[in-house]
């Protein structure tokens, strides 16, 4: 089965690069996990959410509003899409991404196939 | 053969609906993969067994029949919806694997039982919303139609309806697996298997006696379910306790309330109209589990009940002992709730001053601010210690948050006691 993790954070907490996630230790037992077993099908960091610009259309007239689509404790740092056998095995994942570690949380949501 | 008597064969189907619904459904689950398929093939068994079973006679291995009936209905549907062959490969090679009905040979019991202790688990997945774990484990595992379930928790059908809907839709979308947990998964997820079935005693236990009748047998699933549960879980201590707790609980159900529908507190029930049987079946399950050395909140708190069924009248209870089994639950399950009713065995045990004194702490701590058994306990400690006039205004405070009709009545009762006193 097919998951996507939304990768959620604290507004107010850190906001770790690419190129630092890829060099702490922290993240290394997951990224080893998921690359040895190749589970992750896809993946992308995020700006932060202060980057955000939010797009609505009404009538014809196109509405932006800085920030994103929802205004929440936590934003959405970064997804990954997975294949693994079931919601068990993604739970399991998830419960050990550094993000739901270091009080975040991460979303689970089956790819509608 | 002589026909069988239509009467009797009803009855036959019934008990055998008791018994072996939940394993039948459970094992076409596990067949065809497909719950809504699984539910209906079950039916169509158990309408097939009431004609054929007054023809052919009540087959030796009910659940086996059924079975194996519910099973080749599922072939034949399938077959016609023409789904795919290997599907119908595995589904018709499955059908044969099924023990011949007449085997007196029992060892085929556990592959069937497993199947049900699957359901369970898959039922209570944590990913499915509590009140979905509850009404899915009565629907599929207990046999109970939507309607009922609705009834008994005072829902309209369609909510009820689309709740079961919305579950086995979740379970098959979001990739619940249907399978007993892993060993590491295992004790949590026991936890919630014996938590969503607390529940259901508890709902049960909370309707009176003027309450649906459904909404009451709550009850006696809870106690059926948690039978099934200790049976395929033997070495799970706490599977034994919670069952033990049921009982025990159960023993006492029909006098905490009087013929008026009057609350009647632990100290004024009629201990002869216990059911004794159910009391002493919870003792004897409870020492078993406490045999194995590893105690938990359910055994605990089936211990404390037991405090109460044990002892001959109020006066002979072993406070002291009650008040230390509160102080080891806490240890399991750190709740103010739990510190309330220690407080009020201590201030049974040590005197009214030493409940005071742990009721004054979380007081201050304010988390059960709003709960009426705060003041209310604290009233009755007050009122036990001689302080009327206090108790007085503790039972006025408790009367302002108290929403039950019957602990209402109660509640006024001691407060006309303590105005007069």
């Amino acid at each position: 089965m097919k998951y996507v993790l939304f990768i959620c954070t604290p507004v107010d907490g850190e906001e770790l690069s690419p190129a630092e996630i890829a060099e702490d230790p922290r993240f290394a037992s997951y990224i080893d996990e998921v690359r040895s077993r190749d589970i992750v099908k896809g993946g992308a960091r995020l700006r932060p959410h202060t980057d955000a610009t939010t797009v609505r259309v009404q009538g014809d007239e196109v509405l932006l509003s800085d920030g994103p689509f929802i205004e929440s404790k936590e934003y959405v740092a970064g997804i990954d899409i997975i294949e693994v056998a079931d919601l068990d095995e993604a739970i399991s994942l998830a419960s050990r991404h550094p993000a739901a570690l270091a009080g975040g949380s991460v979303e689970v949501r089956p790819v509608w196939e | 053969m002589t026909e069988l008597d239509a009467e009797e064969v009803e009855e036959a189907v019934a008990a055998a609906f008791r018994e072996e619904w939940g394993q039948v459904v459970a094992t076409l689950i596990r067949v065809t993969g497909d719950w809504d398929l699984a539910e209906e093939c079950a039916q169509d068994a158990f309408a097939q067994a009431l004609d054929r079973w007054r023809r052919d006679g009540i087959p030796r291995r009910p659940g086996a029949w059924l079975t194996t009936t519910a099973r080749h209905r599922a072939l034949d549907v399938l077959r016609r919806e023409a789904v795919g062959a290997a599907k119908l490969r595995e589904v018709a090679v499955l059908a044969r694997d099924e023990p011949p009905y007449e085997s007196e040979d029992d060892s085929g019991d556990s592959g069937v039982h497993d199947d049900r202790l699957r359901l369970i688990f898959t039922c209570c997945h944590p990913a499915l919303p509590i009140e979905a774990r509850v009404a899915l484990t009565l629907r599929t595992l207990a046999g109970l139609t939507t309607p009922e379930i609705a009834r008994a928790f005072l829902v309209p059908e369609a909510t009820m309806a689309q709740r079961l809907v919305r579950a086995k839709k979740k379970i098959r979308n979001a990739g619940i697996p249907y399978r007993v947990p892993p060993a590491h998964l295992l004790p949590e997820r026991t936890t919630g298997v014996l938590g969503v079935i607390y529940l259901l005693f508890n709902e049960g236990y909370a309707a009176t006696s003027g309450a649906d009748l459904v909404r009451r047998n709550l009850c006696a699933e809870a106690v059926r379910l948690a039978r099934v549960l200790a049976r395929l879980m033997p070495d799970e201590p706490e599977a034994l306790g919670l069952l033990a707790l049921l009982l025990l609980h159960d023993a006492r159900r029909d006098t905490r309330v009087d013929a008026a529908g009057e609350l009647v507190t632990l100290e004024d029930q009629d201990r002869t109209a216990w059911n004794h049987a159910e009391a002493d079946e919870g003792e004897a399950l409870l020492r078993t589990a406490l045999r194995r050395g590893r105690p938990g909140p359910y055994q605990i708190q089936a211990a404390i009940a037991a405090c109460h069924t044990t002892a001959a009248t109020a006066e002979e209870t072993d406070w002291a002992d009650i008040a230390a089994l509160y102080g080891e639950l806490l240890r399991f399950v750190p709740s103010a709730v739990v510190r309330l009713n220690r407080a009020v065995a201590v201030g049974v045990a040590d005197g009214p001053e030493a409940g005071l004194a742990l009721l004054a702490e979380l007081e201050q701590e304010g988390e059960l601010a709003g709960y009426h058994l705060l003041p209310a306990t604290r009233a009755d400690l007050l009122r036990r210690s001689g302080r009327t006039k206090e108790a007085a205004e503790a039972y006025e405070r408790a009367l302002e948050l108290v929403e039950n009709d019957a602990e209402r009545r109660f509640l006024e009762r001691r407060l006309a006691e303590c105005r007069s006193a």
